[in-house]
């Protein structure tokens, strides 16, 4: 059983091999062998979970050394994986949506004549996800990261011949880079203070840490939420999610709805101890997780552009998630429920989006589509079912996970407690606004679709099969994957070995929450078809309010990137070539000048006539002979 | 007589030729004086010789001799040749070792 977590890696590395080495005669079949593979590694995910419920629920945890990496004195880097119940979630989600997605693009991708290259990248996600989940310690975990961050990377920039998928795509680089400096200092921390960085040593060390240790605990805890912001997109590193979406569909889906961008809840989750000893850091996730959660929502209020509306809101659910697991022990198993409802729920939003996307000639704009459930029921029915799990409508999966965030939040106690429950629970009514807004203008209405550019009106049609059964499949996942988790707390009972759990002491019953919770969701879907249901949606964007106008504008985090750190940047490096300039080159010049000035006056002693040089020798006789005579008298 | 002033004498003879090697500009005057401060150095020793009862500065001033006379050959020589490929034995002309 070991050696197949090695192969769940290996098949898709070696798709990403073949598929970008492989060159064009590759370019008839290659979206088949990268969708082959995927499967491939599902399929092992698959033998290795009934392999795993087939064992008692503190036996589950496999591992499989393959090598040791960097073996220097006491640095010993290790390649190993660890497939516990934690890792095997991920695994499941990322191989079971990612193969999805694999068969969707085969679709979707079917006119691009770099498909092949597309299924490469993929696989090469596909596989640096795995490394990043199957890790044993934190430096292979850290080249899984690197890895899923360069390929999403290139997907964003597949397009690269428009500037803006080309500009996004560093944009989205560099702001990882910010984050992923968090990272690398988190493990020289941890090897400093533990002397190792692999998980077996490090957690149970932060749990028995002494008093001393803990400010340095506290330290990785911070670096490491640093790390999550940047990969997760959360404030104040969440301003490239939103151009992300200027990649393929499915990579919106895949990369950034689905799996990339909740690695930042894993590494929490996985960090567990370290985080409970460190309340100050935990204090952190929680703030950075709720101010996100409403600041996607508010961002996701605005965009016309469909799949910024879904970025918006994807950063937002995140922000349930990171706020969930900064909650501690009652929050871990809820913040990876969510994450894997979803996943479901939003890959299928957003290939719901691509599928609209492709029968409307591209079209981004949701004030140019409308009325398109007549044109396009298996969308609009898969679309609708996401929807309504990602609304929280009872019965559908978005209902049991985030119901149990927002409870957690309450449970919290005290102050704190009601202050983040009352956050989730806007949050909850502002995403039931937003994502009706998306389909009322999306589905319903009349329809508001022009001419293209070239004179073509679009027609909007039904996408292949290739893409609607996946739609299929993960509108199956947004139903029922939620009840399924809640039914006897399976999930919890799952996922507590790993991460640990403990009910919180909420000071509402469930049922207040749940009736709490259904009451917002009314009044933000009503209040959404009051806006845009009730009457017809202007096809030119309204100047709109204040905060809408921010809000179209990302609620001005680009303008605040811009003069914080871009103005902010050019002053201090003005001043820094200033410095250089006068300070260091004047020290330096200044010495030199006057080096060659001296040497320029001693030159002169060199003129030549013999009997100067019997002058400077006769005063230095003169010199020496006084000297002697002085101090033999003394 | 008193032996310091032979001393005296030397020490006058010593700055004549000291003088002349600072100020004149002829080479074989130049050279003159250098041997004048040799002498003069000689003179000193033979008197410090016979003030003090030994032989030691008698010795030293064979010596100076022979060396003087060694000079005088190495010496003249190499102002005969400046002379032929300068025509002049002026020492300030021959300042090829200015910078």
């Amino acid at each position: 059983m070991e050696t197949l977590i090695g192969l769940l890696v290996a098949a898709p590395l070696l798709g990403a091999g073949v598929l970008l080495t492989g060159g064009r005669r590759l370019n008839r079949y290659g979206h088949l062998l990268g969708t082959l593979l995927a499967l491939v590694s599902f399929v092992l995910g698959l033998v290795l979970f009934a392999n795993m419920l087939g064992k008692s629920a503190d036996d589950r945890t496999l591992t499989s050394h393959l090598f040791t990496w960097v073996p220097v004195e006491s640095f010993q880097a290790q390649v190993g994986f660890q497939l516990d119940q934690l890792s095997m979630t991920f695994v499941l989600l990322i191989t079971g949506v990612g193969s999805l997605i694999h068969i969707y693009s085969i679709g979707y991708m079917e006119h691009d004549e770099n498909r092949r290259k597309f299924f490469g990248f993929l696989n090469l996600f596909l596989a640096a996800m795995l490394l990043l989940v199957l890790a044993d310690n934190y430096f292979l975990l850290y080249a899984g990261w690197e890895g899923v961050g360069l390929a999403s990377y290139l997907l964003i920039g597949f397009w690269q011949h428009k500037p803006s998928a080309a500009t996004a795509a560093k944009k989205a680089f560099l702001v990882n880079r910010v984050g992923d400096i968090g990272l690398s200092v988190a493990i020289m921390l941890m090897f400093t203070t533990f002397g190792s960085f692999a998980f077996a040593d490090v957690l149970p060390a932060a749990k028995g840490a002494d008093a001393t240790q803990h400010a340095t605990l506290t330290g990785i805890g911070f670096m490491l939420l640093l790390a999550a912001c940047g990969k997760s997109a959360q404030v104040p590193l969440q301003s490239w999610l939103g151009d992300a979406m200027e990649g393929p569909t499915p990579v919106s889906a895949l990369i950034h709805a689905a799996t990339m961008v909740t690695a930042g809840v894993y590494l929490i989750t996985r960090s567990g101890a370290i985080f409970n000893v460190a309340p100050d850091a935990q204090t952190a996730v929680v703030t950075v997780g709720t101010v996100t959660l409403l600041f996607g929502a508010i961002v996701g209020c605005a965009k016309d552009d469909i799949k910024k509306a879904l970025a918006g809101s994807t950063m937002s659910q995140i922000g349930y998630m990171i706020m969930a697991a900064g909650l501690g022990p009652i929050g871990y198993v809820f913040a990876i429920m969510h994450l894997v409802t979803h996943g479901f729920f939003k890959a299928g939003l957003f290939l719901g989006a691509g599928s609209v996307m492709h029968g409307m000639n591209d079209e981004v704009d949701m004030r140019r589509y409308g009325g398109l459930r007549k044109y396009m029921p298996i969308t609009f029915v898969t679309f609708g079912l996401g929807y309504l799990a990602i609304i929280g409508f009872p019965g559908l999966s978005g209902y049991f996970s985030k119901d149990k965030i927002i409870e957690a939040a309450f449970a919290k106690g005290g102050t704190e407690g009601w202050i983040l429950g009352g956050c989730a629970m806007l949050g909850a009514a502002i995403t039931a606004f937003y994502m009706t807004r998306v389909m009322l203008m999306t589905f319903f209405g009349e329809k508001r679709w022009e001419r293209d550019a070239e004179g073509h009106e679009p027609h909007p049609h039904e996408s292949p099969a290739s893409m609607t059964i996946p739609m299929i499949v993960l509108a199956f996942g947004s139903v029922f994957a939620g009840a399924l988790f809640s039914l006897n707390s399976r999930f919890v009972h799952w996922l507590e070995p790993v991460t640990g759990h403990s009910e919180g002491d909420s000071p509402l019953s469930t049922g207040a929450v749940t009736a709490g919770t259904l009451v917002v969701l009314l009044l933000g879907v009503a209040l959404a078809w009051l806006m845009y249901g009730r009457r017809p949606v202007p096809a030119v964007a309204p100047r709109g309010s204040l905060l809408t106008r921010a809000a179209r504008r990302d609620l001005l985090q680009d303008d605040f990137n811009h003069v914080v750190l871009v103005r902010g940047g050019e002053h201090l490096t003005r001043s820094l070539v200033y410095l250089d300039h006068s300070l260091v080159d004047g020290v330096v010049n200044g010495t030199a000048a006057s080096v060659g000035g001296l040497s320029g006056r001693l030159r002169k002693l060199q003129n030549g006539y013999v009997r100067s040089y019997a002058v400077s020798m006769l005063g230095g006789t003169a010199v020496v002979v006084a000297a002697t005579l002085l101090m033999r008298a003394v | 007589m008193n032996p310091a002033n032979y001393l005296y004498l030397a020490a006058l003879l010593f700055t004549i030729g000291a003088a002349g090697v600072l100020i004149r500009r002829n080479a074989i005057v130049v050279f003159m004086c250098v041997e004048l401060m040799l002498n003069a150095c000689n003179l000193a020793f033979v008197t410090f010789s016979r003030m003090h009862g030994n032989l030691d500065g008698q010795v030293i001033a064979f010596f100076t001799m022979v060396v003087a006379a060694a000079e005088v050959v190495v010496g003249l020589a190499i102002i005969v040749s400046i002379f032929r490929s300068r025509h002049s034995a002026s020492v300030d002309d021959a300042n090829l070792m200015k910078l």
